[in-house]
C-alpha cells in the first residue's frame, strides 16, 4: 500500500503551487486557478486520511467533506469567473497590478 | 547467491508505482499553472492536475470522488475558466511578464511553507497502511445514506449555495444596459 507520506507531500506541493499562482501571478484568472489548486490539495488530503483512519469503509466522513469542498469549489469559481468578466467589463483589464481603486 | 551486506529497500507494489506516476503527473500539471506564460497553457496544465488528483482518489479507493472531480473539475470548472479566458482576451499572451510585482517574495514564502509542510509531515510517524476495504462494502450506499440521515442540513444548505451562487453569477456577469 502507498505510504500515507507520499500523499501528503504531493497535497503539499499542489498546496505550494496554488499558494504561488494565487500571489504572484499577475493575471486574475490564472489567481483563480492557483485557488482551486489549494482546494484540491485538501482534497487530497482528506481522501488519504480518511483511507487510513479508523474503519474507513464505515466512517465516510472525510469522502463527505470532499464532496462538499467539490461543491463549494464549483459555486466558487462561477461567482469569481463572473466578478472577473465584470471588472474586465468595467476597466479593460483583469491585470492585477492595475486593479488598485481601493489603494489609500 | 551472494549474501549482501546491506538490506535490499522492499520492491515497490504496483499501487506504489501507479501513484508515483500519477504524482508526477499531478505535479507536472501544477507546474505548468504556475509558470506557464500563456494563459491557456495554464489551463491546460489545470486539467492535467485535476485528471492526476482524480487518479489519486482512485488509488486511495475513493471511486465516487474521483467520478465527481472528473465530471466537475474537469468537465465544468474547466470549461468555466477557459470561457473567462477567451473572453478576458488580450491578457492571454502578455508582452509583461506573468507575474506581479510581489512575486519574488511570493515565491519566497512558498518555498518555505513546503518546506516547513515537508519536514513536519516526515517527523510525524504515520500508519504505514490503512484498514483493508473489503470488496462488497458498499461505500456509495453508504454516502447515500450519510447525505439523507446525519447530514441533511448541510446537503440542503449545500444545494442553496449553488442555486445562490448560479444566481449572484448571472446577475454579476450580465450586461447592464
Amino acid at each position: 500500500m502507498v505510504p500515507l507520506t507520499w500523499y501528503l507531500i504531493l497535497a503539499a506541493f499542489v498546496f505550494s503551487a496554488g499558494l504561488f499562482a494565487a500571489l504572484g501571478r499577475r493575471n486574475a484568472i490564472a489567481v483563480l486557478m492557483g485557488i482551486e489548486l489549494m482546494l484540491n490539495a485538501a482534497n487530497i488530503n482528506l481522501i488519504a486520511f480518511w483511507r487510513y483512519g479508523p474503519s474507513p469503509a464505515q466512517n465516510l466522513d472525510g469522502q463527505i467533506f470532499a464532496l462538499f469542498v467539490i461543491a463549494v469549489a464549483a459555486a466558487e469559481v462561477a461567482v469569481g469567473l463572473a466578478l472577473v468578466i465584470s471588472v474586465y467589463r468595467n476597466r479593460r483589464t483583469v491585470n492585477l497590478d492595475d486593479l488598485d481603486l481601493l489603494k489609500g | 547467491m551472494p549474501e549482501l551486506p546491506f538490506e535490499l529497500p522492499p520492491l515497490p507494489t504496483i499501487q506504489q508505482v501507479i501513484f508515483v506516476m500519477i504524482a508526477i503527473l499531478t505535479v507536472l500539471g501544477a507546474l505548468v499553472v504556475v509558470l506557464a506564460r500563456n494563459l491557456f497553457h495554464s489551463a491546460l496544465g489545470l486539467v492535467t492536475a485535476f485528471f492526476g488528483a482524480a487518479g489519486v482518489y482512485v488509488v486511495a479507493e475513493a471511486e465516487f470522488i474521483g467520478v465527481s472531480q472528473v465530471l466537475v473539475y474537469v468537465g465544468a470548472i474547466s470549461t468555466l475558466i477557459t470561457f473567462a479566458i477567451m473572453l478576458t482576451r488580450g491578457m492571454m499572451f502578455g508582452a509583461t511578464s506573468p507575474r506581479n510585482r510581489q512575486s519574488g517574495t511570493a515565491a519566497m514564502i512558498t518555498i518555505l511553507i513546503f518546506l516547513v509542510l515537508t519536514a513536519l509531515v516526515g517527523a510525524i510517524p504515520w500508519p504505514q497502511a490503512g484498514e483493508p476495504i473489503v470488496e462488497g462494502q458498499a461505500i456509495i450506499a453508504g454516502l447515500g445514506r450519510s447525505f439523507v440521515n446525519e447530514y441533511v442540513v448541510p446537503f440542503q444548505l449545500l444545494a442553496m449555495l449553488l442555486l445562490v451562487a448560479l444566481a449572484g453569477a448571472i446577475v454579476l456577469a450580465r450586461d447592464r444596459k
